[in-house]
């Protein structure tokens, strides 16, 4: 139960340090705290909580299931306010939904009845644009052959496979041109295989259509091969438990996943995870050395 | 295609000989029942009648079923958006369904005395809109919220969510409903015409078939009935192809 390298110091401090080092981040949640009101009383979920991802940066969020993850996504969506504490994106405060978002969920929520280029374009028909009808279908196309979806622009979603859907999700996710993307569990329901591939290309997108964003997930691997820093969060209400910064040093591969220094991160992600889900004692966690 | 064609038509000439034969084989009266080749005389005999009442059978279906469409849509959308009127109102219209409209007929004809079109418009709707109230209200209520939160993410208002989501979402269900509502309004139209009799629609045709002991013309306007009624539910069957196609799962 308590091995596994170094111990560190009570998490919050670290995580102070890096607010302070990006306080001007794109994406800057402050001290939010939020509770459902339900009919047996408030439920507190988040608490105190804050994420600070520079431009370009792409933040995995991990935690136990519960903990208020998906609340934290609608919290930067703009969907819903916290109780207090502020979500700040480009320098703007959140009060209310902004077209500068894009989102996908677990559920890729695509629309039946249209096709996966006019799903992809749904965006475009809500938020202002300056593109001419031509060039929105010109964008649309060009971002699904990218996640190599060409052929299957005038398909319904219903003739599609669930990784090719969660892929037209991403395209939609991205039409518009957002400064955040804000992901779900956008790969929870697929094969292991198909997510490998789904995590290819997200490194891809992000190579052609740079973008910051927030992942929340449950695989730690796919954490630690699609973030630059993962976030653990506490039990329910949540907040910062632990945080891992994972540089690279150019494109990632899948080998990656397969090294000394992956094993170690996993194997600490697993037990800040325990410790979030109250299954090992607070001072069992471990540290990158 | 001749294949979707030429089947129902096949099914129904075996249908038409096996009612011949069983009416031949009992040798019945045709005050018992009457067979198949009793009918086109008593259509012939009365066929302008049978153009006019069935005419004024169905426009009244038809305009009770569009009300019915209107309400019944407009209960829905206030069930599905506000879970505090589906709790108030879903007890009440469940109540009111279950009232069998046939001692509705009286009430409503004694209520409006003489105004025979309206009565009947009125309970070809009373009794088709139900159905439609329930399906956009379930279809509505059960919206997946991430296909709410895509749209309002980006800023979308309510009406756009609801023109662009909600609405074509919930089509395939209300048209399911609209496929029981266009028969039971068939039938309230009925209902009405041969239970206070004025005169008018087929249903009126058959109750002077009754009292004239016409065996041959009751069964022809049973037949007529069943004509209009195929011919209204493949009206909204082919309005579901258009608007909601996108539903049916290919054959795979
Ligand atoms: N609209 C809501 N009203 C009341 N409780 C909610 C609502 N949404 C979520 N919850 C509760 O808040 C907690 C956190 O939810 P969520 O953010 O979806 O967790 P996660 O995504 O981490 O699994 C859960 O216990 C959930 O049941
Ligand atoms: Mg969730």
């Amino acid at each position: 139960m308590n091995c596994c390298g170094p111990r560190e110091g009570p998490a919050s401090t670290k995580f102070e340090s890096i607010t302070a080092a990006s306080l001007s981040g794109l994406i800057d949640i402050r001290d939010v705290t939020h509770a459902y009101v339900t009919e047996s009383g408030p439920l507190p979920v988040l608490r105190d909580l804050s994420i600070a991802i520079p431009e370009g940066g792409f933040v995995a969020v991990v935690g136990p299931s519960g903990c208020g993850k998906s609340t934290l996504t609608r919290l930067i969506a703009g969907l819903m306010k916290p109780d207090s504490g502020e979500v700040w994106l480009h320098g703007e405060k959140v009060t209310s939904p902004r077209s500068t978002v894009g989102m996908a969920f677990q559920n890729p929520v695509l629309l039946e009845w249209r096709s996966i280029l006019k799903n992809v374009m749904l965006p475009l028909e809500i938020v202002p644009t300056t593109l001419t009808r031509r060039e929105q279908e010109e964008r649309a196309r060009k971002l699904l052959s990218l996640v190599g979806l060409d052929g299957f622009e005038d398909k319904r979603p219903s003739e599609l496979s669930g990784g090719m859907r969660q892929r037209a999700s991403l395209c939609r996710a991205l039409v518009h041109q957002p400064n955040v993307l804000v992901l779900d569990e956008p790969f929870g329901a697929l094969d292991a295989f198909t997510r490998e591939d789904l995590w290819m290309t997200m490194h891809n997108l992000k190579a052609e259509e740079p973008f910051t964003g927030v992942m929340i997930t449950h695989d730690l691997r796919e954490s630690i091969f699609l973030a630059d820093q993962v976030v653990v969060l506490s039990g329910r209400p949540a907040t910062t438990q632990h945080v891992m910064d994972v540089p690279s040093t150019g494109p990632r591969v899948l080998d990656d996943l397969y090294t000394p220094e992956a094993a170690e991160r996993l194997n600490i992600l697993r037990r800040q995870i325990e410790i979030a889900q109250g299954r090992a004692p607070a001072d069992a966690g471990g540290t990158v050395s | 295609m001749i294949r979707k064609v030429a089947v129902p038509i096949a099914a129904i000439v075996v249908f038409l000989v096996l009612w011949e034969l069983l009416v031949w084989i009992n040798d019945w009266p045709n005050y018992v029942m009457a067979s198949p080749s009793d009918l086109p005389a008593a259509v012939m005999k009365f066929w302008m009648l049978f153009l006019e009442m069935g005419w004024q059978t169905l426009w009244r279906t038809v305009i009770g079923l569009l009300i019915a469409i209107f309400v019944g849509v407009a209960l829905g959308m206030i069930m599905g958006f506000w879970r505090i009127m589906r709790e108030a109102l879903y007890p009440l219209l469940v109540g009111f369904n279950a009232i069998p409209k046939a001692t509705v007929v009286p009430i409503v004809a004694l209520l409006f005395v003489g105004a025979h079109d309206f009565n009947t418009v009125m309970i070809a709707f009373m009794i088709s809109f139900f159905p439609i109230a329930v399906s956009v209200s379930i279809g509505l209520s059960t919206l997946e919220p991430e296909y709410r939160d895509i749209l309002r993410s980006l800023g979308a208002s309510q009406s756009t969510i609801f023109w662009k989501i909600a609405l074509p979402k919930t089509l395939p269900e209300f048209f399911g409903a609209l496929k029981v509502s266009v028969t039971l309004a068939f039938i309230g139209t009925n209902l009405m015409e041969i239970v206070s009799p004025h005169g008018r629609g087929l249903g009126s045709l058959f109750d002077s078939g009754k009292t004239n002991s016409d065996y041959p013309l009751m069964f022809a306007v049973l037949i007529a009935l069943a004509f209009l009624g195929i011919v209204l539910y493949y009206v909204v069957v082919v309005l579901e192809n258009i608007f909601a196609g996108w539903a049916e799962r290919e054959p795979s």
